[in-house]
């Protein structure tokens, strides 16, 4: 154990967890990775190449080593990073990527190969021979990769999403963040404060500097009380801001619940969409390591992890507090942290800086001059090597802490592809020009990261950003603190035959980056596809600067010429789970229930998703055993009495005004204009380049109000395209339109009794063939006082109805007919009889009006007009449509045995069966009780010219082929003497 | 220099001394034979089989960053031949037929993966459209199988069957489809071009196209005027501001497709599966990642990079069909600009211009075509005829409503 | 991204369904020799451009206006929005 006095962790509560399956205890404000630590753990994990042991080399989200499996079963979550995960009691935790214990991994021998894994080997192999790539070499590859594995069971969690709206959001909250968000707030802007820690203070937190002579953490606790009293402001802790999108719009994620061992009523996580007027970008920065002979081994750590480690959570990665620790750094920073050592009683052995004139702050032994170049220690560090003018010396030597200067966190800044800049007396890219608008990067982000410089950089940052919205804030009075310079060097890694790790987790060594310059992968891109580096989890934080500056030096140019990277999101990894925003299963989409969706539900309908929609497929009676049993029986019925189908779910636009019929002229192929009050037509919309996109009726309701039908699929599309037509293209023309379809119920009445049981329930209305013909429609009442529209159109050929009633009476319209039509068979029909009745009647439909075809395939050239101009006209005219011999033809087996099935190809019989003597295929096909086999629909070459040939239909997929006859498609009432009875 | 497992270990051993440059940094030259502006996937291809097969020596493939920094660096890797209409899937075909025996014509592993494609179907009428596509098919000499519900949950245990809005009932599989690793497809081309003597010029970008009596002459470059016989011009993306410079309009729109990859993971998904109800397609990369993406913004973009809604839909999507991914987390996303043309196909065509070639339109579907793009537009450059698998992609076929419309969308590139 | 909407002020662009260029309004005359070729480069053609962009955009889940929306395509900056409807009778007043 190496607690140490002192930290922000709660003494008085101990938490017992677990990691690979031995039990240890903690304390709350413990990271997964410090409460091990202090239990003496410093191996958590292998890397993802060489199988090399690894322990944290951070103590933040840029963590590349420290990655476990979280939690058990379904809740599993893979690659989580020890170094953020919050202790809770309870808590259970596995190493990762390993093959027997993780002490012992037998993959381990991967390190002794690594000279055959050089970067890029795997472009070179593997190719001979050639069928061994999918058996063999792949399937072991893939073994081999991959860190953590999934549980392969659904996440049981819930999760939602939320939208705020801030005139400043600040991201991160250290000593830059706070005083933005103080300034911003006191100002009283609406501010929204994010971070991405489970306490506010970022950096502050981690360092012994004081604020106003006091501990920063109660400069921090004021400041937050402040905050959190504040109306205007809204705190979110445990918050990744994980994207920068257009026009000020954030993507974040809460993790409301991941540090309770299970979330209970809560979600687990938020999404958050965060749109800023401005925001501040108070990211901090991240420390980078220097590279050096086996520099990866656990125990060895960035300096500025080591002293957050000792500062708050108040341990130290070695064994007891005998254990020498050492601090390797090329700039003043590192130094900081041999003090606070010191200060917290550990035993140092000193600091070595490769700087000859390196400064010394405290009473420590400083080899200045020198150089770390070699490690000793199976799964922890042992002894390092230090080598001074030529001299190497192995000390004991139990824990590392490396500093190689600061890098900013442009991140965010550069997700909008503006590039990060060299800053040459950093030695570090800050954020440039052309970065996301409205963002005002601040504090250590900037390459202000001095306490006293973040502090104020923040308060300015926000007072811009507010006197931007007009907005004035005065700078609050901010607390006396550190100001030291950061002064870095250009000193990138520790040259040497031996490996020297840049990329951790992807095992990315000094050498890789030289064998890349030496195959002329050199620009910054082809450097990380051809190493990898940069591609692991941590997404390069940890590595890529470095590597860039080891390219320039092989290349001999200046790191800016050599290259930048820039970062996309998210910033760390964000859980698919939560970016779905909760909306899985049945939630996926939204579901739209007919009127009458109730009734049918308790009548036992089978239901069938239709786009959005759930309509009725059948319904089965008592003794139905198969489907068709109950569809034949609905179809039969229709045919022979009368039958009941709620067809709500076509789009119904209502078109009023002056000019609807020259709108609605042009809207559809053939006129409308001319249609008289009180009827109804057939129409066909084209799009602009010809093809036929949707059919429905057009029903002439006064002389200024038209009402249209479209199918159900196209409902949103032909309006949006009507609502172009008349704002966009004819402007000028007196007409409003409004989509209806949710406004009113629809039911078919459909059959030769269709007109007697309608008469039993409308108020009065002459439902006479003289009075109200085929093709009539009347605004009307029914059941006694009940506004209605009646329409006498026919999908299904019989004699047949459409009434629509207020959506609302639609249940009750249903269960009137249905009660007044007892004694006249009537039968409600679902989808699965309407696709019956409609091919048996040859009516296009869906599997018809695909997109990819037209008019005069449908047999309905004749109805784009010549004689006006309307959408589509002059574009199906071109060669390519108009020379399209291709027709609608109904197909009946020849052996009334065989099936049609839809999807076939259609052949001449004696053809070779090949794409070249294809002619058409199958569009639908069904059981028609009334022909008394299977019968189809299809398009043909030459259609209309083939009636009574016999073609082949092959379905080669399934391994059949039928011998259809070539038929008119209407199997029912050809001349259409039923309809109009 | 050949590559080999041999000579993987000899360098081993020998502390990798022997390994060459992949391809060389050449000074452009006056003038070529061809010159193929764009250094992507596409030209590349197309100067290897100009070198390779047409026995065409100088050849230059110009690129204004680094080889292989379009699309062929960012995508979703997938390769596949399932279409269904007589323009197209010929083609495609014999793409998948070159993508076989890649590594062996390039001597470069590229990790051709023939793991299979399943297009899930969620209702009868998707899977009468999707027999129909997979007898288009096999009538065309690819392969295809239509799988019902039993023998899918058998192959895809966890995908949503139980409680999804849209009920998963089968797929059409084609078993040879699968994946290629994208760079190093490029890589592969780019060192094959190389050794056969092209000259692949990076960071070399063109400025303008000099037309002298209808004829093309050369281009402008950022490295100096390059006279040139025939010019091919494959800049996916940016097809309408190059083709600009020769003064033509084009029937495409320049999209932005997103594309995401989680952290790696242990193997799970070992095929490439596309939901039907939804905007979600995935894989699962060889280091474990999942590489998965969804549908265009939407909206005309140059700008590399996408937004919110569509990384949320794209979520939305993996989760209602596979809900054992929440807990891997996305890693990275990127924007890739897609030429959306009219119908969704693509153009391989000689220009109103004299000796300038287009190859164009790709959508977000000119991965798997790059071998049978290069190889046809190479074709074209060297023959002056269109390559038979390609005599559809004609820029004419627009005006003579000779469309190639799969999914039957019209004329609105982000519908495609 | 956001769309200033002339007459709701700053929306979600998610509340609107894109078509494309707005030269779409400008509709060729059906009358006429050249009205095929009129109408394929309506059709079929575009500018494209990398840079600012007129272009239409259906307030779907909103008022159901369209919208002739000013945007950069290299950057998404979003330079103005004005209705479709009072763009397109401008086109019209002009031609007349």
């Amino acid at each position: 154990m190496t607690r140490i006095p002192g930290g922000l962790i709660d003494r008085s509560q101990t938490l017992t967890f677990s990691f690979n399956g031995k039990r240890y205890t903690g304390h709350p404000g413990d990271t997964l990775a410090s409460a091990l630590l202090a239990n003496g753990v410093h191996l958590m994990g292998r890397s993802f190449k060489y199988h090399r042991p690894r322990g944290p080399v951070s103590a933040g989200s840029e963590d590349p080593n420290a990655l476990v499996t979280l939690r058990s079963g379904a809740r599993a979550e893979p690659n989580t990073r020890a170094t953020v995960a919050e202790l809770y009691d309870g808590l259970t935790a596995r190493s990762q990527n390993h093959v027997g214990p993780l002490g012992f991994d037998a993959m381990a021998v991967n390190d002794l190969l690594s000279p055959v894994f050089a970067a890029g080997f795997y472009y070179k192999t593997f190719m001979w021979p050639r069928a061994f790539w999918e058996k063999l070499y792949e399937p072991m590859i893939r073994r081999a990769a991959g860190l953590g594995a999934l549980s392969g069971e659904a996440d049981p969690d819930s999760y939602d999403r939320g939208y705020l709206h801030c005139d400043l959001l600040v991201i991160g909250a250290g000593a830059a963040g706070l005083s933005a968000a103080l300034t911003a707030a006191r100002a009283g802007a609406q501010v929204v404060l994010a971070d991405e820690d489970f306490r506010l203070g970022g950096r502050l937190l981690a360092e012994s500097d004081p604020l106003d002579g006091g501990p920063a953490s109660d400069w921090v606790a004021e400041v937050e009380a402040e905050l959190r009293a504040l109306p205007n402001v809204r705190i979110l802790t445990r918050t990744t801001v994980f994207g920068t999108y257009d026009h000020g719009i954030f993507g974040a994620v809460e993790r409301v619940a991941d540090h309770l061992p299970v979330p209970g009523t809560s979600v687990r996580q938020t999404l958050w969409r965060i749109t800023a007027k401005r925001s501040v970008l108070a990211a901090g920065a991240t420390e980078r390591h220097i590279p050096f002979a086996s520099n990866d081994r656990p125990g060895i750590m960035m300096a500025g992890a080591l002293r957050a480690y000792a500062n708050r959570w108040a341990t130290l990665p070695v064994a007891g507090p005998q254990d020498r620790i050492a601090v390797f750094t090329n700039n003043d920073d590192g130094h900081r942290t041999a003090l606070d050592l010191l200060a917290k009683g550990a035993n140092l052995l000193g600091v070595i800086d490769p700087r000859a004139d390196a400064p010394r702050f405290g009473d420590y032994q400083l080899f200045a001059g020198a150089q770390v170049t070699g490690t000793h220690g199976r799964l922890g560090l042992s002894s390092i090597e230090i080598t001074r003018d030529g001299r190497a010396d192995w000390l004991e030597c139990h824990a590392l802490g490396v500093s190689g200067g600061w890098n900013p966190n442009v991140h965010l800044a550069s997700h909008h592809r503006g590039r990060p800049v060299w800053n040459e007396e950093l030695q570090a890219f800050v954020p440039g020009e052309g970065g996301p608008q409205g963002l005002i990067p601040a504090g250590a982000c900037a390459g202000r990261g001095s306490t006293s410089a973040a502090l104020g950089d923040g308060a300015r940052a926000a007072q811009a950003a507010l006197s931007e919205l007009g907005i004035s804030a005065a700078l609050p009075r901010l607390p006396e603190a550190e100001d030291r310079p950061l002064r870095q060097t250009a000193f990138w890694h520790v040259p040497g035959k031996a490996r020297a790790w840049v990329d951790f987790q992807n095992d990315v060594t000094v050498k890789d980056i030289a064998l890349a310059h030496k195959e002329n992968m050199r620009p910054v891109e082809h450097l990380k596809r051809w190493t990898t580096l940069g591609m692991a989890t941590d997404q390069g934080k940890t590595a890529n600067v470095t590597a860039l500056a080891v390219m320039a030096e092989l290349t001999g140019k200046a790191i800016p010429e050599t290259g930048t990277t820039i970062f996309r999101p998210p910033y760390t990894g964000v859980s698919l789970s939560v970016l779905g925003g909760g909306d899985t299963g049945k939630d996926f989409r939204p579901t739209r229930l007919t009127p009458t969706h109730h009734w049918a539900e308790a009548q036992g309908a089978a239901f069938v998703e239709v786009g959005p929609w759930l309509r009725a497929q059948y319904f089965p009676r008592p003794g139905e055993t198969h489907w068709r049993e109950s569809v034949d029986r609905e179809a039969k019925a229709v045919r022979s009495a009368v039958g009941l189908c709620d067809v709500t779910t076509l789009g119904k636009i209502d078109v009023q005004g002056r000019d609807a019929g020259e709108f609605l002229n042009r809207v559809y192929s053939n006129m409308m204009g001319t249609l008289k009050v009180g009827r109804v037509r057939y129409g066909l919309m084209l799009r602009e380049d010809g093809h036929l996109y949707d059919d429905g009726t057009c029903a002439r309701m006064a002389e200024d109000h038209y009402v249209v039908t479209t199918t159900t699929g196209n409902a949103g599309l032909v309006y949006r395209n009507m609502e172009f037509a008349r704002q966009c293209l004819w402007p000028e023309l007196d007409v409003q339109i409004i989509s209806t379809t949710d406004a009113w119920a629809q039911i078919a009445v459909a059959g030769p009794r269709s007109r007697e049981l309608l008469s039993r329930i409308v108020d009065g209305f002459d439902l006479s063939n003289e009075a109200f013909p085929f093709m009539a429609c009347a605004s009307l009442s029914v059941c006694g006082g009940l506004r209605a529209r009646l329409f006498r159109i026919s999908f299904s050929g019989e004699l047949a109805y459409e009434v629509a009633v207020p959506a609302r009476y639609g249940h009750a319209l249903m269960q009137r007919l249905m009660a007044q039509g007892a004694d006249l068979g009537v039968t409600p029909y679902g989808t699965e009889a309407l696709g019956v009745l409609r091919i048996e009647k040859g009516h296009a439909a869906g599997a018809e009006l695909n997109g990819q075809t037209t008019a005069a395939m449908i047999g309905l050239g004749m109805m784009v007009s010549g004689k006006k101009d309307s959408i589509g006209a002059v574009m199906s005219r071109r060669e390519g449509l108009a020379e399209d011999s291709r027709r609608l033809v109904g197909l009946q087996p020849v052996d009334p045995e065989a099936k049609v099935v839809p999807g076939s190809h259609l052949f001449a019989d004696g053809t070779a069966q090949d794409m070249a003597h294809d002619q058409g295929w199958i569009t639908s096909a069904c059981f028609s009780p009334h022909v008394g086999s299977s019968i189809g629909l299809g398009f043909l070459e030459d259609g209309a010219a083939r009636m009574g040939e016999v073609i082949l239909a092959a379905n080669p997929l399934e391994g059949s082929c039928a011998a259809l006859r070539v038929v008119p498609p209407h199997f029912v009432d050809p001349e259409g003497e039923r309809l109009r009875g | 220099m050949h590559f080999s497992g041999l000579r993987v270990i000899k360098e081993a051993l020998t502390g990798h001394k022997g390994w060459k440059p992949l391809w060389r940094d050449p000074e452009p030259k006056p003038a070529y034979d061809f010159v193929i502006v764009g250094g992507g996937g596409h030209g590349l291809a197309t100067a290897f089989y100009l070198a390779k097969t047409f026995g065409q020596a100088k050849v230059a493939v110009l690129e204004k960053g680094w080889l292989g920094s379009g699309n062929i660096g960012r995508n979703t890797t997938i390769i596949r031949s399932n279409y269904l209409l007589p323009g197209n899937e010929p083609f495609y075909e014999f793409s998948m037929k070159l993508w076989e025996t890649l590594e062996q014509e390039t001597n470069f592993n590229s990790m051709v993966s023939q793991r299979g494609i399943i297009n899930l179907y969620h209702s009868d009428a998707q899977r009468d459209a999707y027999r129909r596509r997979g007898n288009a098919m096999l009538l065309a000499g690819a392969d295809a199988q239509l799988l019902g519900p039993e023998d899918l949950r058998a192959r895809l245990p966890y995908l949503n069957f139980d409680n999804a809005r849209f009920p998963i009932k089968g797929g059409l599989l084609q078993a040879r489809a699968g994946t290629a690793r994208h760079d190093g497809v490029a890589w592969g081309y780019a060192r094959g071009a190389d050794m056969r003597g092209v000259d692949i010029i990076q960071n070399c970008e063109v400025t303008g196209i000099r037309i002298e009596g209808g004829a093309v002459k050369g281009v402008e470059t950022t490295r100096g005027y390059i006279g040139a016989g025939k010019v091919g011009v494959a800049v996916a993306g940016s097809s309408s501001r190059v083709m600009q410079m020769a003064g033509m309009r084009l029937p495409i729109e320049s999209h932005v497709l997103q594309a995401f990859v989680s952290e790696g993971l242990k193997p799970l998904i070992d095929t490439v599966i596309t939901f039907g109800a939804g905007h979600f397609y995935i894989s699962q990369s060889d280091k474990g990642g999942l590489v998965f993406g969804g549908d265009i913004d939407g909206y005309n973009s140059y700008a590399q990079r996408g937004n919110l809604p569509v990384v949320e839909d794209v979520a939305e999507g993996g989760m209602a069909l596979m809900p054992m991914i929440g807990r891997a987390r996305l890693l990275r996303s990127w924007g890739g600009i897609m030429d959306m043309s009219m119908d969704g196909s693509p153009i391989i065509d000689a220009t109103p211009v004299d000796g300038l070639y287009l190859n164009a339109g790709w959508c977000y579907g000119g991965f798997k075509a790059t071998p049978a793009s290069g190889y046809a537009f190479a074709h074209l450059l060297a023959t002056g005829r269109s390559h038979e698998t390609a005599t559809a992609y004609r820029l004419d076929r627009f005006a003579r409503g000779h469309l190639i419309d799969e999914k039957g969308a019209g004329a609105q590139p982000n519908l495609h | 991204m956001l769309i200033p909407h002339p007459l709701l002020g700053l929306r979600d662009a998610q509340e609107f369904t894109y078509l494309g260029d707005a030269a779409l309004l400008d509709r060729p005359s059906p009358e006429g020799e050249g009205a095929e070729a009129a109408f394929c480069d309506y059709v079929f053609l575009r500018g494209n451009p990398a840079g600012v962009h007129r272009e239409l955009w259906f307030h779907e889940q909103g008022d159901r206006s369209w919208l002739v929306v000013t945007r950069n395509t290299l950057t998404h900056e979003i330079l103005g929005a004005e209705l479709a409807s009072k763009v397109a009778k401008a086109l019209k007043g002009a031609a007349e």
